[in-house]
């Protein structure tokens, strides 16, 4: 086990996968001289400026071009820098790396990795606070990841990496200082794409979350007064884990779902339909969302707090269910 | 259409490759004779979606694709049908993909609009105009970074030089130096409207010159000068010359779709121009170079009767299982077919 940044986790995650396969490789802005978050600090040096390449600001062009390559057998590693940035590439995503496999009948595949940062970060205002996991979720052909720990965002970034279809990773901005212990080894520390994490259990109440939003959620339980709390984190959104999300619920009788992103169409719902739709007999409550409200993330800090979940707006929405 | 375009001075044929000029002529007859056969099976039904018939622009993919190996890859547009074939695809397999039928080259996923053959190299028509673009660029990159000595061949339309991804893709292709030729059919419609009424400035060679992008201009339905400048093209590709641009000047002598009976252009307009179709014109040079007409009539009758009865297979093949709708979606979370309705 080796301490390390959620920030340092990624990079030696793809460290590890560019040691281990030379077809893969890193397009994007800036990362040369290390990502504009220093994500890639030293790969470069390490790896050369071809398979670290500085790319032009063209996001449809860094996601078509990745298409491209990974139709002729390499592995891209697509950086948008923020995630609300990789907007300007969503017909390369969407139209193009998602549907490329289908619609040519399997003759060809399409494994790439695209890192689009999300979230909340120092007054980051409309333009770079995003949080869309759940535009990507909707689209058939593409897997949706959101770690929440180092040890996750290197061990799901390595599955990533080695998926032979699209993914859409989408790492949280607040989160890259954190810190924790991850499993670095040449060829381990994987974490399976499509399976929950149970962060702690509780019979009361069940939060499903992810992201960000885990911390929080595990804040919220941990307040005096607050219901027993079974907190998941779902870890991928897409596939996501069902199993692990019903169990859970059967056994607490109630379901909140907690997102940083608009509840409005988030990805909440889906959990929230779902979980009603299957467990509608055992619930003992009504299933709830908490997401931010349906308004573009403001600049100053006491208009962003709006947009932002806290642990004291989880904690009572949990205990007013119980 | 000015009577110039037919009547211009011909380059010098004296010491033309009869044999390769008649090899021409059977691709752009064959790319003819599917279109013509596509364009009936939609007629009758059994072509389900749109069809983007590219009769006129043959010269375009066989001159160009000649100049291609096996291995070498292109991207192409929503009128995909004669690249698909002159880089060597399988007809019957395009047939059958139009019918939406099991044996289809994407085994009906994707018909006429998404036609690929990764066999020959063909990485896949697109719905979206430019978005082959980036895609090849992308592929020239890997083989870049492979150190892979095949090349990529971009075909798009004129229409498509007014989408961002023509500037971000020429632009990227110069600065990393690819190994990749950008051909432009311009055959002066974007969809259903003339492309110089809603483009500024004099169009896509000035704007691939702008980047440093070279660019070679071409009659493109001549199908002698197509061959002779792709085959500079290439050759300055594969030699590490960095990408190159052929603005191949030609004209879609049917409608937007198959569909579409073109009344936004005058008819004169239209039979003019077929005065100046690229197969015609093969023939004529070929008939001048002293190929008896019975023979070429041969090469004709030959590719009909070939579309005719990849006709007749595809109508024999089977639609496919519908559980093949589920397959190729992605692996995970795919194992076993979901319930109807239950919204998986």
């Amino acid at each position: 086990m080796t301490e390390l940044t959620y920030l340092d986790a990624s990079r030696e995650a793809l460290a590890g996968e560019m040691r281990r396969d030379p077809r893969v490789w890193a397009l994007g802005e800036d990362l040369g001289r290390g990502g504009v978050f220093g994500q890639y600090r030293g790969l470069a040096e390490e790896f050369g400026p071809a398979r670290i390449a500085d790319t032009p600001i063209s996001e449809a062009t860094i996601m078509g071009a990745a298409v491209g390559a990974a139709l002729v057998g390499s592995r891209p590693v697509v950086e948008m820098r923020f995630s609300d940035f990789a907007l300007c590439a969503v017909d390369e995503l969407v139209n193009q790396a998602a549907k490329a496999r289908y619609m040519f009948g399997g003759q060809g595949r399409v494994p790439l990795v695209v890192r689009q940062p999300i979230g909340m970060w120092r007054s980051s205002a409309a333009q770079h606070s995003q949080s869309l996991e759940a535009w990507y979720a909707h689209i058939p052909g593409l897997v949706v990841v959101a770690p929440a720990t180092p040890a996750d965002n290197y061990g799901l970034l390595r599955s990533a990496i080695r998926c032979d279809d699209p993914v859409v990773y989408m790492e949280h901005k607040d989160l890259w200082p954190l810190t924790g212990e991850v499993p670095v080894a040449a060829d381990g520390g994987l974490v399976p794409l499509g399976r929950g994490r149970l962060v702690r259990p509780g019979h009361d109440v069940t939060i499903v979350t992810w992201s960000r939003m885990v911390q929080v959620a595990e804040a919220a339980a941990a307040e005096p007064g607050a219901p027993s709390i079974e907190v998941i984190d779902l870890r991928t959104l897409w596939p996501w884990d069902r199993a692990m999300v019903l169990d859970s619920v059967r056994r607490t009788g109630r379901c909140l779902v907690v997102h940083e992103a608009v509840q409005a169409g988030g990805f909440g719902g889906e959990i929230a339909a779902t979980v009603g739709e299957e467990l509608f007999g055992v619930l003992k409550a009504p299933v709830r969302r908490l997401g931010a409200p349906r308004i573009p993330v403001a600049y100053a800090p006491v208009l962003e707090a709006t947009s932002r979940i806290t642990a004291g707006q989880v904690a009572a929405a949990a205990a007013r269910m119980v | 259409m000015p009577a110039s375009l037919v009547d211009r001075p011909q380059p010098d044929r004296a010491n033309i490759d009869r044999a390769r000029v008649l090899g021409h002529f059977r691709t752009m007859a064959r790319i003819r004779a599917f279109e013509e056969a596509a364009d009936q099976a939609l007629k009758d039904g059994h072509v389900k979606g749109a069809v983007h018939l590219s009769i006129g622009q043959e010269g375009v993919a066989s001159g160009v694709c000649a100049n291609l190996d096996r291995g070498d890859f292109i991207t192409s547009n929503h009128r995909g049908h004669g690249h698909t074939l002159a880089k060597g695809a399988d007809m019957t397999a395009m047939m059958a993909e139009l019918f939406g039928r099991a044996t289809g080259a994407c085994q009906g996923k994707g018909g006429s609009m998404h036609i690929a053959d990764f066999q020959v190299g063909m990485l896949g028509a697109n719905g979206v105009v430019g978005a082959g673009i980036p895609i090849a660029v992308g592929a020239a990159h890997a083989m870049k970074l492979a150190g892979d000595p095949r090349i990529v061949v971009c075909f798009f339309g004129d229409g498509a030089i007014n989408r961002g991804p023509f500037l971000e893709g020429l632009n990227w292709a110069k600065a990393f130096d690819l190994p990749v030729l950008f051909v432009c059919e311009d055959n002066g419609f974007a969809a259903t409207t003339r492309t110089r009424a809603v483009t500024a400035g004099p169009g896509p060679a000035a704007r691939s010159e702008s980047l440093g992008v070279p660019s070679t201009p071409v009659d493109g339905n001549d199908v002698v000068a197509v061959d002779a400048a792709a085959a500079e093209l290439v050759a300055r590709v594969r030699a590490g010359g960095g990408p190159q641009f052929l603005h191949a000047r030609t004209y879609r002598l049917r409608g937007h779709t198959a569909a579409d009976p073109a009344p936004y252009r005058p008819a004169a307009e239209v039979e003019e121009r077929w005065l100046d179709d690229p197969i015609r014109r093969c023939r004529d040079l070929l008939a001048l170079q002293g190929m008896a007409e019975a023979e070429l009539d041969r090469v004709r009758a030959d590719a009909v009767a070939e579309a005719a009865a990849a006709v007749a297979d595809g109508l024999a093949a089977p639609h496919p299982d519908p559980a093949l709708a589920w397959t190729d979606v992605q692996d995970v979370d795919m194992a076993e077919p979901a319930t109807v309705g239950a919204g998986r």
